[in-house]
């Protein structure tokens, strides 16, 4: 890669950061140069941040209709998966699964529910309700 | 309070390690420190899943920036894990107060400074702590231009949290900086080094490890949603994560250019020019996967495979003229 081909699109996804590539110069140097983005990378990270978009706005619409619990949404709201909210609490997948179902997910007692919200970030009653 | 060795880097383990040598005064380039860890590399771990998708690398696993380099230098690097968050911010508090540049693994997702679409849960981000301004870290985080601050609270979490390569409040300090010329003979060995592992006779790792991976491309169902999920997936791995372009590739480049100087490696500029040009086909697969991703093209993931293919065969012949170069 040349210096200018370096990209310059503006990638939105950098929030106005720029990252170091290294390309080369008019002499042949290979040196550093600050990009704003390239479209390409845009597209895959929106595509990864639209996924998550998508499988949270699932699961709250799963929380209003009373098919699965707040702790569902957080999860993913957070970026997170099954795999990952286990090794974060501690508690086994199919235990996780369980406190999906609203009225299971009701009956936790305190110190779960206090374990689930620190890993996710939250305040117990954020935890307990869709934002 | 500044720092003044924060340097700009494609890479944040490289990018923190040579800012590190370079603050105890030896001044070394971020490609130099990512050549002679000998950090390149290529792997294809189906069986370690992030997010559901598996891992590929397109570098050596974290951590083996300091280590090698720290062998290279005869440096010496002191790591430290904690068992407690309290514990860990205790001693990072401790090393600051007596002057100490510290470095931490921490998760990208919970540090507050980072473009909210970059925040995933990736466990191996590194960074350097020079200082601390009442509730407030000074961060010197390569991968940005400036350094940043990050408060307690956000930091700690950022230090512990869980999952795969979980940092476990990981701290370092460089403890005696070594030796402060680089020879001819410890760059000859670390590419090498980094022959072997791309020539590797395993499935999973270096040039097989790329074709491993073109042939799962190839199985994909052109259909599914989850296999534009997975072509995306190693364009991220690729470009998107900080690799200085190419999957490290232009990176090593600049490596090679840069060892080409020493005496009697100047042959090393012409493997630099080719691998740029390797690089360039890197990226030509990228452009072509993001267009399949968009729908601009439909995804085609033979098409894909191919490519993969093609870049497998061209890196297996530079690596192997590479390593009779210097034999």
């Amino acid at each position: 890669m040349d210096l200018q081909n370096v990209p310059q699109d503006g990638n939105k996804t950098l929030g106005g950061y720029r990252k170091a590539v290294y390309a080369r110069d008019a002499g042949g140097h290979i040196v550093v140069a600050a990009s704003n983005g390239w479209e390409v990378e845009e597209i895959v990270t929106s595509q990864a941040v639209e996924e998550m978009r998508s499988l949270a706005e699932t699961a709250r619409q799963n929380a209003i209709n009373g098919l699965s619990s707040t702790l569902e949404y957080w999860m993913y709201a957070r970026r997170m998966d099954l795999l990952l909210l286990a090794q974060s609490t501690g508690i086994w997948r199919w235990r996780i699964r369980r406190h999906f179902r609203p009225e299971i997910f009701a009956r936790l007692s305190p110190g779960m529910l206090k374990r689930y919200a620190e890993a996710l970030g939250l305040a117990v009653q954020q935890l307990q309700r869709l934002p | 309070m500044t720092f003044p060795h924060h340097r700009h880097a494609a890479h944040c383990e490289s990018g923190v390690v040579s800012n590190l040598v370079c603050h105890h005064g030896v001044p070394i380039t971020e490609a130099m420190a990512f050549g002679l860890s000998a950090a390149l590399s290529f792997a294809y771990l189906p069986f370690i899943k992030l997010s559901g998708l598996p891992l590929i690398a397109y570098r050596q696993p974290p951590r083996s920036i300091i280590r090698g380099l720290g062998k290279v230098l005869e440096a010496e690097f002191r790591f430290e894990t904690f068992r407690n968050p309290a514990a860990g911010q205790a001693r990072l508090d401790e090393l600051l107060a007596q002057g100490h540049v510290v470095g931490l693994q921490t998760s990208v997702y919970w540090l507050p400074y980072f473009p909210e679409d970059m925040r995933f849960h990736f466990n191996a981000h590194n960074l350097l702590v020079f200082g601390k301004e009442g509730n407030d870290y000074l961060i010197s985080d390569p991968v940005g231009e400036q350094t940043v601050r990050c408060d307690a609270a956000s930091l700690s979490r950022a230090r512990f949290a869980r999952g795969v390569l979980a940092p476990r409040g990981l701290l370092y300090t460089m403890q005696k900086p070594g030796v402060s010329t680089i020879t001819s003979r410890a760059a000859r060995k670390a590419i090498l080094k980094t022959c072997r592992t791309m020539l590797a006779p395993l499935p999973i790792i270096g040039v097989r490890g790329i074709k491993t991976l073109a042939s799962r491309v190839a199985r994909l169902d052109p259909a599914a949603h989850r296999s534009s999920l997975f072509v995306g997936h190693i364009i991220r791995m690729q470009e998107e994560i900080g690799t200085g372009g190419a999957g490290f590739r232009f990176l090593y480049a600049a490596f090679l250019q840069e060892v080409a100087s020493l005496s009697g490696m100047g042959m090393l500029s012409g493997f630099s020019d080719r691998l740029m040009l390797i690089g360039d086909g890197w990226r030509a697969f990228a452009l072509a996967t993001a267009r399949m991703v968009k729908g601009r093209d439909a995804l085609n993931p033979v098409i894909l495979a191919d490519l993969l293919r093609d870049l497998s065969r061209q890196e297996e012949v530079f690596f192997r003229d590479l390593k009779t170069a210097l034999n």
